[in-house]
C-alpha cells in the first residue's frame, strides 16, 4: 500500500541477531522449561504467553505459536526484533537464576511471527459492525494496536497521521540492525488485513484539523501522538548539526550523505544516543564519539547496547557537558566543559540526542490535564475528558514499542466498554 | 468447516482429546479446570473400594541431564477418596459440562459389586464406563486389574456382567502386559464391549538407587515393580492400536493411550485406528494447558490434509501396516548427505562404521562425510543420528527389477536384487 523509497541508507545494515532457521528454532524451543506462571510472561508488557508459544514451536505448531503471540501483541513480529529483551522477558528467564544461558525468546518469537506475516496467516476477524466510530491520532504502534482491537469489537476506526508513512517510530526510528522500515511495514500491512482500518494521511490534528472537531463525528478519540521534536541546544543552527530522531528518520526513509564526515559526535547518553553511535559506525564513519554529561554508570542507555557499541568501536567522553559549537557555517567541533575539559571534539556531524519534547500540553484546550507535558490518565489510558484516551509515548513519557502496543490495546478495551455503554466523546 | 466431534463406541465428545484415568482426573475440581482448558473428555480416576496409597509413588526415566522424562513409572493404586464424594462430583461436573464426555473407570471384584457401582455411575450422569483390566501393580495382586486383563475368559465374563447392567457405553481398558493383544481385544468384543482403551501401563522397574541398593521409587527400605508410561511407551501402544485396528474381525472402536504428548502423537494414533486419544503423563508433567496446542495442531493438520471430520482420518495409515513377508525386497534406497548443510560432526560416520555397514567415511579435504552408495544398505541409521534436519535423505535407487517380496520369491520364484554390504 505504501511505497518506501528504494534508495535508503538503512539498507546497508544486517540483522545483529540473525533469524533462526528451523533447526535452530527447534533446538532453542526444546530447551525451554515450559514454566508455569512464568516470570518471562510477567516481564512482557503485553503479557504474551511465552512458554506456550515456545512449546508450540517445539511441537511443530508454528501457526498456533504465532496466534498465541499476536493475540497478546499485534505487533509481535516487530517487538520480536526491537524489544530490549535483555531487560524484559529474557532477563527474567528462570535459567538466569540457574546460571544457564536464558532462552532466546525474541528470536523464537521472530521465527513464528515472520512466517505468519510472510504467509499471511489470518487469525483475527473484525467484529460485526457496531455503528460506533473512533478516531485515532497518530499512526504509531499505540494507535495501530488500539485500532486493531477496536476492529475486533466491530467499531469503525480512522487513523489521522501527520506524516506520509504510517507506523510511527517503529518505521522511522528503530535501529535498522534490529528492524528495517520495510519489515515494519510488512507487519503493519498484515495487521491491516483485518480490514476497515481507515487512514487520513498528511493530516496533523491541531493544524490541519482541530482537535475539538474530532468529537463531532466520533464516539471516542484515542491520542497516540508519541513525543515531539528533538530538543536542541543554543547555537545548533549550523550546517551538520541535527536532531537525532530527525536524522534517523532521514537515514531510514531516504539517504544521508556521510561522505565528508570523518568524525561525528553524538550528544546524549540515552538509547537514542547509543543507536546513533552504532548507526554512524555501521554507515562507515571512522570516528564516532558520544559526549555525555554524566558517567558511564549513570547513562540511561542500556548497558548491553552500549557494550555492543564499544565493540563496534565507539568512543565516549564522560562528564562532558556540551558548551557550544565550533565552525561557521558548517560545524567543525563541539566544545565541552567538565572534569575532562574544557576542550573541543572535532566533528563534521553532530547529532543531538538529548531527548524529545512532550506534546501533552496541546490537549489542554480540550480540558485534558497534562503534567510536565505528559497527559494524565488512569490505568486504562482514560484522560480527564470522557471519551478521550491516550496511550504510548504520549502517555508514558517515552518507553518502548511493546509498551505502546500494550497501552493501545488496554485503551481499546476501555473505549469499547465506554462506547458500548452509550458514552460519547 | 472443521468438526472435531468424536464418537467412541457411542461416547460423544467435542474433540478426541480425553484425560486418561489417573491423578489428573482424581477430582471434580480438576476435571472442571481441564474442560475449561479444552479437554473433550475425561476418564475418572478408577473407582472401586477406596485404597491406601504409599509414599512415594512415582519415578522417571531421564536421559543424561535432560529435564523432560523419557518414561514415567508409578506404583499408585485406584482412588483413595470416598465413593460418595466421587459420585457427587461426577454429578456436578456433568451438570456444569453437559457437552464434555465423563467416563467413569471402574475396578471391583464381585458381580454384585459391579452391579452396584455401575448403577451409581449411571445415576451420577456418566456418559460411559471404562473397565480397568489393566493396572499391573498392587491391584493385580488382589485379583483385579491386569490379573483380569491377562485372562481372556475372565475379561469376557466380567465384560458380560457389566453389559448386563449398563445402559451406557462400556470401554474395556486393556493391559499391554500380554504377548499378543488380539485375544484380549477379541474377548472384550465377545463380552459385548462398545470399545477398548489401550494401553494401560507396562510392568517396570524404573531404576535402582545405587547407593542404597533399593529400587525406585523407594518406600522406606522396599519397593516394587510399577507401571511404565510416557513418551517411551508410545511405540508399543501404537503397535497394539494398529494390531487391533487392522484385524478384520475386530470391529469395535479404540481409544488410544500411551505416551501421547503432542498433537502429532495424537494424529499418529488416529491414523492407526484410534477414534479418540487419552493422555496421562504429559498432563502430569505440564498441566491441562497442553491441550490448546493439541487442538490447534490437529486442526492445522486436518486443514492441510483436507479432512473435515476426525472419523475421516481414523485408520488412514492401517492399509500400510502389513507383514514383513509382503515388503518389497527390490526397493533400494541410499543415504545422500547434503554437504552444504552438514556441520561436520561425523556422527553418521561412527554410527555407520560401528553400527551399520561401514559405507560412510570421513571426508578428505571436505567437511561432509562420503557415502559409498554401492555399499549403502539404506538402513536409515545415519539419518537418525544426524542433528541437522534434512541433511541426510534416503533416496530411492532405480533398478530394473519389478517389486518382489519374500513371499513372492518363495511362492513364485520372483527375482530379487543383488544384496548389498554382504562381503
Ligand atoms: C531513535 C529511537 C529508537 C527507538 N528504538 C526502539 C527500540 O529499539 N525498541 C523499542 O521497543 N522502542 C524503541 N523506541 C521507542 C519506540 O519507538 C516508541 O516507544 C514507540 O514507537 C511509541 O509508539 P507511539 O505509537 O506511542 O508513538 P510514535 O511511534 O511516536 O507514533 C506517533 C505518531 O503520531 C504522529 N503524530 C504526532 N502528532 C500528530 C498529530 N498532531 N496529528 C497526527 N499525527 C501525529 C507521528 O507522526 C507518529 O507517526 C525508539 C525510539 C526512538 C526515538
Ligand atoms: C500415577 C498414575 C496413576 C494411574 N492410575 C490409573 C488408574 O487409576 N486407572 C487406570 O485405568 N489407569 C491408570 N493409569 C494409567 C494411565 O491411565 C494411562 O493408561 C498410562 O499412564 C499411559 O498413558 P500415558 O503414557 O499418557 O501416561 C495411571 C497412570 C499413572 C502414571
Ligand atoms: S507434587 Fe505435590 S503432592 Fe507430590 S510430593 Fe510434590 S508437593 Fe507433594
Amino acid at each position: 500500500m505504501w511505497k518506501l523509497p528504494d534508495a535508503r541508507s538503512e539498507s546497508v545494515f544486517e540483522d545483529y541477531k540473525a533469524p533462526y532457521d528451523a533447526q535452530q528454532a527447534a533446538a532453542e524451543a526444546s530447551r525451554c522449561l515450559y514454566c508455569y506462571d512464568a516470570p518471562c510472561i510477567k516481564a512482557c508488557p503485553t503479557g504474551i504467553d511465552i512458554p506456550n508459544f515456545i512449546r508450540k514451536i517445539a511441537t511443530g505448531n508454528v501457526q498456533g505459536s504465532a496466534r498465541t503471540i499476536f493475540s497478546a501483541n499485534i505487533l509481535g513480529a516487530s517487538c520480536a526484533c526491537v524489544c530490549p529483551v535483555e531487560v524484559l522477558c529474557v532477563g527474567d528467564c528462570v535459567y538466569n537464576a540457574a546460571g544457564i544461558p536464558p532462552i532466546q525468546i525474541g528470536r523464537l518469537q521472530r521465527y513464528a511471527t515472520d512466517q505468519a506475516v510472510a504467509a499471511n496467516w489470518r487469525f483475527f476477524e473484525a467484529g460485526p459492525d457496531t455503528g460506533k466510530r473512533v478516531a485515532l491520532v497518530g499512526a504509531g504502534p499505540a494507535s495501530l494496536s488500539a485500532a486493531h482491537e477496536l476492529r475486533r469489537h466491530g467499531h469503525a476506526v480512522t487513523i489521522y497521521e501527520k506524516g506520509s508513512v504510517p507506523g510511527g517510530l517503529n518505521v522511522t526510528g528503530v535501529a535498522p540492525y534490529k528492524l528495517r522500515a520495510e519489515d515494519a511495514m510488512a507487519e503493519l500491512e498484515w495487521v491491516l488485513g483485518i480490514g476497515g482500518i481507515e487512514f487520513v494521511m498528511n493530516t496533523e490534528i491541531g493544524r490541519d484539523r482541530s482537535w475539538e472537531s474530532l468529537a463531532a463525528d466520533h464516539d471516542a478519540v484515542f491520542v497516540g501522538i508519541g513525543l515531539g521534536p528533538d530538543r536542541s541546544l543554543p547555537g545548533a543552527a549550523l550546517g551538520g548539526v541535527h536532531g537525532a530522531v530527525a536524522w534517523i528518520e532521514q537515514m531510514k526513509l531516504g539517504l544521508v550523505d556521510l561522505s565528508s564526515v570523518r568524525d561525528a559526535v553524538v550528544i546524549g547518553g540515552g538509547n537514542t544516543a547509543v543507536d546513533c553511535v552504532r548507526e554512524l559506525l555501521g554507515l562507515g564513519v571512522p570516528g564516532v564519539t558520544m559526549v555525555y554529561r554524566g558517567t558511564e554508570a549513570k547513562m540511561s542507555g542500556y548497558a548491553h547496547e552500549w557494550d555492543a557499541a564499544k565493540k563496534d568501536g565507539a568512543r565516549a567522553l564522560w562528564n562532558a557537558a556540551p558548551a557550544g559549537f565550533v565552525g561557521e557555517p558548517h560545524v567543525e567541533g563541539v566544545r565541552y566543559t567538565g572534569t575532562e575539559g574544557p576542550g573541543v571534539v572535532p566533528a563534521q556531524l553532530v547529532l543531538l540526542a538529548i531527548g524529545q519534547s512532550k506534546l501533552g500540553d496541546q490537549l489542554a484546550p480540550l480540558g485534558i490535564r497534562a503534567e510536565a507535558g505528559r497527559v494524565v490518565t488512569d490505568a486504562t489510558g482514560a484522560t480527564s475528558r470522557p471519551g478521550w484516551y491516550v496511550g504510548g509515548d504520549a502517555a508514558n513519557g517515552g518507553k518502548e514499542v511493546v509498551n505502546a502496543v500494550a497501552e493501545g490495546k488496554r485503551a481499546a478495551t476501555a473505549i469499547h466498554a465506554f462506547i458500548s455503554g452509550g458514552g460519547h466523546a | 468447516m472443521l468438526d472435531l466431534t468424536t464418537d467412541t463406541g457411542g461416547i460423544i465428545s467435542p474433540n478426541p482429546f480425553w484425560l486418561a484415568s489417573a491423578p489428573p482426573t482424581n477430582s471434580g475440581g480438576q476435571i472442571e479446570r481441564a474442560f475449561d482448558a479444552g479437554w473433550g473428555g475425561a476418564v475418572w480416576k478408577t473407582l472401586g473400594t477406596p485404597i491406601q496409597n504409599v509414599s512415594s509413588r512415582f519415578g522417571a526415566n531421564k536421559l543424561y541431564g535432560n529435564v523432560e522424562p523419557l518414561g514415567f513409572n508409578n506404583i499408585e493404586l485406584i482412588t483413595d477418596r470416598p465413593l460418595e464424594t466421587n459420585f457427587r462430583e461426577i454429578y456436578e461436573v456433568k451438570k456444569k459440562y453437559p457437552k464434555n464426555a465423563v467416563i467413569v473407570s471402574l475396578m471391583v471384584e464381585t458381580k454384585e459389586e459391579w452391579r452396584e457401582i455401575i448403577k451409581r455411575s449411571i445415576d451420577a450422569g456418566a456418559d460411559g464406563l471404562e473397565l480397568n483390566f489393566g493396572c499391573p501393580h498392587g491391584m493385580c495382586e488382589r485379583g483385579m486389574g491386569s490379573a483380569v486383563g491377562q485372562e481372556p475368559a475372565v475379561n469376557e465374563r466380567i465384560t458380560g456382567w457389566v453389559k448386563e447392567y449398563s445402559t451406557i457405553p462400556v470401554l474395556v481398558k486393556l493391559t499391554p502386559n500380554v504377548s499378543n493383544i488380539l485375544p484380549h481385544g477379541m474377548a472384550a468384543q465377545r463380552g459385548g464391549a462398545d470399545g477398548v482403551s489401550l494401553i494401560n501401563t507396562i510392568k517396570s522397574i524404573i531404576g535402582v538407587d545405587i547407593d542404597r541398593y533399593v529400587l525406585e521409587p523407594r518406600v522406606a527400605g522396599l519397593s516394587t515393580n510399577g507401571g511404565y508410561c510416557g513418551p517411551a511407551v508410545k511405540p508399543i501402544a501404537l503397535f497394539m492400536t494398529g494390531e487391533l485396528g487392522r484385524h478384520p474381525d475386530f470391529r469395535i472402536p479404540i481409544s488410544g493411550i500411551g505416551g501421547i504428548s503432542t498433537w502429532r502423537d495424537a494424529v499418529e494414533f488416529l491414523l492407526l485406528g484410534a477414534s479418540s486419544v487419552q493422555v496421562c503423563t504429559a498432563v502430569m508433567l505440564h498441566g491441562y494447558r497442553i491441550v490448546e496446542d493439541m487442538i490447534e495442531g490437529l486442526e492445522t493438520y486436518m486443514r492441510t490434509h483436507q479432512f473435515e471430520r476426525v472419523d475421516q482420518m481414523v485408520g488412514r495409515a492401517l492399509p500400510s501396516f502389513s507383514e514383513w513377508g509382503n515388503l518389497d525386497l527390490n526397493y533400494d534406497t541410499v543415504a545422500k548427505i547434503d554437504a552444504n548443510s552438514c556441520i561436520g560432526c561425523n556422527r553418521c560416520v561412527v554410527a555407520c562404521q560401528d553400527g551399520a555397514h561401514q559405507c560412510i567415511t570421513v571426508g578428505v579435504d571436505v567437511k561432509a562425510p562420503l557415502v559409498d552408495e554401492s555399499e549403502c544398505v539404506g538402513c536409515n541409521l545415519c539419518q537418525i543420528v544426524c542433528p541437522v534436519p534434512d541433511c541426510i535423505t534416503m533416496v530411492p535407487v532405480e533398478n530394473s527389477l519389478p517389486p518382489a517380496s519374500w513371499n513372492d520369491h518363495v511362492n513364485h520364484g520372483a527375482e530379487l536384487r543383488m544384496k548389498k554390504g554382504v562381503h
